[in-house]
């Protein structure tokens, strides 16, 4: 690029992302079809055919699984889908997951060099394109499949962490056993993510695909409690373990009120309505459906939470969140979707007492305006409550999603393996391997509540430990 | 696994189901609870194991059809299978030798409250039990109760049956008798939890209450069955179900159990309705 091109905007058609066709704002919001409708092939060529296809791609470098992004570009802006497929399937086990729910901008998209002067590739968009078509002509695909080693691995929770390696272990011949808490598979993909961001049928169809690498799925089997982790190696003949358990137990902002009846953990709010699909007519499973929701917490399961209280029918929907919106944690993508939905950002602001009626059902949110001062721990300004001033936010519901705390169930019931403070199980965060012989972690168990491709990729490496420690 | 082996209708609204479980039932202890969802559309339900059979491979839940998935489950027949089934969960009952133990359940809850009976005699107490049920039709396992207690008191609210009065009105009794005991577990609705344990705690016995709070996975993951005990949040799936009854706030715990009771009534009608309609 000349010096010239720099100070120009960025009229070049080179720097302008194929914009994504999506549900209109005011149509979605009453329904829990999926937002985007993804690319048509014409709009993939254009989308491709924008890639620079770096030498030294600092795309790759960003993503946690090492997806070979300019290669399956390359191979979409020559029309060779089932090539593109036969790429990123090699590298990645969920393409049509991560396409969808992936912080694109913090990772590939975030590097990318046309991000410099423009916008950047969009590569989840494409990477959406090519998990769907996988999928729907996985039959045109060729997976290497090498022949049975004769050893046993399970792998706890069939979560992003689990499945990418269950995927990464079948392929090399293991025999591999999943074992699920829940009586469906899929973990936070099918109990958190909803059906608008993550339809149901698609995690279905990525496990049902691992099957087809003859993966057993074991549901209704809590691994700690059903058996312990000492009983699968020594009675079951399992030779390694993959614990990917998840984040599974919600925080509480332990503040008055918060055992009001409308009072919910994000993952009791998601799972009712996702996994328990309380938003549909034949489910027995209740909801409180709020005429106005308060969503407490910044970050995607919060976004998600305030857009389902839109679609079970709320009139209001209100983030309460305590830093600034740059501070969020949340997808880009999914702030901008909360947005254009109409739902309230009320930013420094911070809950102080839940407030309930005679009846125990919740009246309002009381909450205190915060202003931030210097950066903490994380980088991000730690926000201050500002004196004086109290207010109220009526509200009928009230969802907490302010993070999760590890699950306790494996830390207390295994023998010899080394938590941490904070109840994490401790693992390698390059292979993977726990101080227990052969047991292996990855994804929110050991990281605390992340994303699910930080999961995924933790997954991914902990199962080329296995194959190293293992053959 | 999940196959119903026995039905048997202990009350107009009781059934008891043995069910082919034999993971569950090699590793159960008294207090422990299961997950079960009878189809694809019920809810996940938390139930107590009332017995198991480690050789055998079973294990028995008692149940009561009061909401739509609990009907539900009570349609299925021997043979059949509930859709799903997991567990066990929860801690175990805390069973030593306490010296003299008293058992208190009501209702539904004496189902639970049998393992637990079972256990203590076993650990070498005494054991006393208070059994109780509005009505003669609604009491059960007098039998395995008599047989397994030291002492068995029934108590009917309307008299039917054994004593007029409430399970709390005999415990009266036996402390004004002068009786004393070392440790103490109550099991039955919320109400009469609350009611029989602000007495017991106030006679200075330890006693334990296992709590049935609204709960969707049982493992931790949901938070719905959040309970204040000692003025600390617990999740009655993974913390308990059985607490402290000195520390347990019931008032909150009460009111978060009528949540959804306007669903409920509307599940169940247009439940029944529907049934109507099929037959």
């Amino acid at each position: 690029m000349s010096d010239n091109a720099e100070k120009k905007p960025p009229v070049n058609e080179r720097f302008i992302k194929t914009p994504m066709p999506e549900q209109m704002p005011e149509e979605r919001i009453r329904n829990f079809a999926e937002v985007p409708y993804g690319y048509a092939a014409q709009e993939v060529a254009r989308e491709a055919a924008r890639c620079l296809q770096c030498k030294n791609p600092a795309c790759v470098a960003g993503c946690p699984v090492g997806v070979k992004i300019p290669e399956f570009i390359k191979c979409l802006a020559e029309n060779r889908f089932r090539d593109a497929a036969q790429v990123l399937k090699e590298c990645n086990t969920l393409p049509s997951i991560c396409g969808r729910v992936c912080p694109q901008e913090d990772q590939c998209e975030g590097l990318c060099i046309l991000g410099r002067k423009g916008e950047a590739i969009a590569v989840g968009n494409l990477e959406r394109f090519v998990g769907d078509w996988a999928r729907e002509h996985s039959d045109q695909l060729d997976i290497k499949v090498k022949p049975k080693n004769g050893k046993k691995v399970c792998v706890v929770g069939s979560g992003p962490a689990g499945l990418t390696a269950a995927g990464e272990l079948a392929k090399e011949g293991f025999d591999v056993t999943i074992f699920e808490a829940l009586h469906e598979p899929g973990g936070v993909l099918v109990y958190g993510i909803p059906e608008f961001r993550l339809p149901k049928e698609i995690v279905q169809s990525e496990i049902e695909s691992l099957q087809q690498l003859s993966v057993k799925v074991v549901k209704n089997f809590i691994v700690g409690k059903s058996a312990t982790i000492d009983e699968l190696m020594d009675e079951e003949g399992f030779d390694a373990v993959f614990v990917g358990s998840g984040a599974g137990l919600p925080s509480f902002m332990q503040i008055p009120g918060e055992n009001s009846i409308g009072v919910y953990s994000a993952n009791e709010y998601l799972t009712r309505s996702n996994l328990m699909r309380a938003y549909k007519e034949d489910s027995r499973t209740p909801i409180i459906n709020g005429r106005r929701v308060v969503t407490v917490g910044g970050g995607n399961v919060a976004m998600d939470a305030a857009r389902t209280a839109l679609r079970l029918g709320a009139d209001k929907s209100i983030i309460v969140y305590r830093r600034g919106e740059e501070e969020m944690p949340a997808r880009k993508a999914e702030i901008h979707h909360a947005h254009e939905e109409g739902i309230d950002f009320n930013l420094l602001c911070n809950p102080i007492e839940i407030l309930a009626d005679e009846k125990g059902f919740v009246k309002a949110v009381k909450c205190v305006r915060m202003e931030l001062g210097e950066p903490d721990q994380s980088g991000r300004r730690k926000p201050h409550v500002v004196a004086g001033s109290e207010f109220e936010i009526p509200c009928d519901v009230v969802i907490i999603a302010i993070g999760n705390r590890p699950n306790p169930l494996i830390p207390e019931t295994t023998q010899d393996i080394e938590v941490s403070k904070h109840g994490t199980i401790k693992a390698s965060e390059e292979d993977g391997r726990t101080s227990k012989k052969n047991v292996y972690a990855g994804g929110d168990i050991v990281t605390g509540a992340a994303t699910v491709i930080l999961a995924m990729g933790a997954g991914k490496r902990a199962a080329r430990s296995i194959i190293e420690d293992l053959l | 696994m999940t196959q119903i082996l026995k039905k048997e209708q202990l009350s107009e609204q009781v059934y008891r189901f043995r069910i082919d479980a034999p993971h569950i039932a090699k590793r159960r202890k008294a207090g422990q609870f299961i997950m079960v969802r009878a189809n694809n559309h019920s809810e996940r339900l938390p139930l107590t194991i009332a017995n198991a059979s480690k050789d055998d491979g079973w294990i028995e839940i008692i149940f009561q059809t009061i909401g739509a998935s609990t009907t539900e489950l009570g349609l299925l027949n021997e043979g059949e299978h509930v859709s799903d089934l997991a567990g066990p969960l929860g801690k175990p009952t805390h069973i030593e030798n306490f010296g003299r133990a008293l058992c208190i359940g009501g209702g539904v809850g004496i189902a639970p409250l049998y393992p637990i009976v079972t256990a203590l005699k076993e650990a070498g107490n005494d054991v006393s039990t208070i059994i109780g049920a509005r009505n003669k039709g609604l009491l059960i396992l007098e039998q395995e109760m008599q047989a397994q207690s030291h002492k068995l008191f029934v108590a009917t609210d309307d008299g039917s049956y054994g004593q007029k009065g409430f399970v709390s009105d005999i415990f009266k009794q036996l402390l004004a008798e002068g009786q004393k005991f070392d440790f103490c577990v109550v099991i039955g609705p919320a109400p009469m939890m609350k009611a029989t344990t602000v007495l017991t705690v106030g006679a200075g016995i330890k006693t334990f209450a296992s709590l049935n709070p609204i709960m969707i996975d049982g493992t931790g993951m949901c938070g719905g069955c959040r309970v204040t005990v000692f003025g600390e949040t617990k999740f009655a799936c993974v913390d308990g179900p059985e607490f402290d009854a000195a520390g347990i706030d019931w008032d909150s715990m009460l009111k978060r159990l009528g949540s959804y009771r306007e669903f409920e009534q509307k599940a169940k009608d247009k439940h029944i309705c529907q049934l109507g309609t099929e037959q």
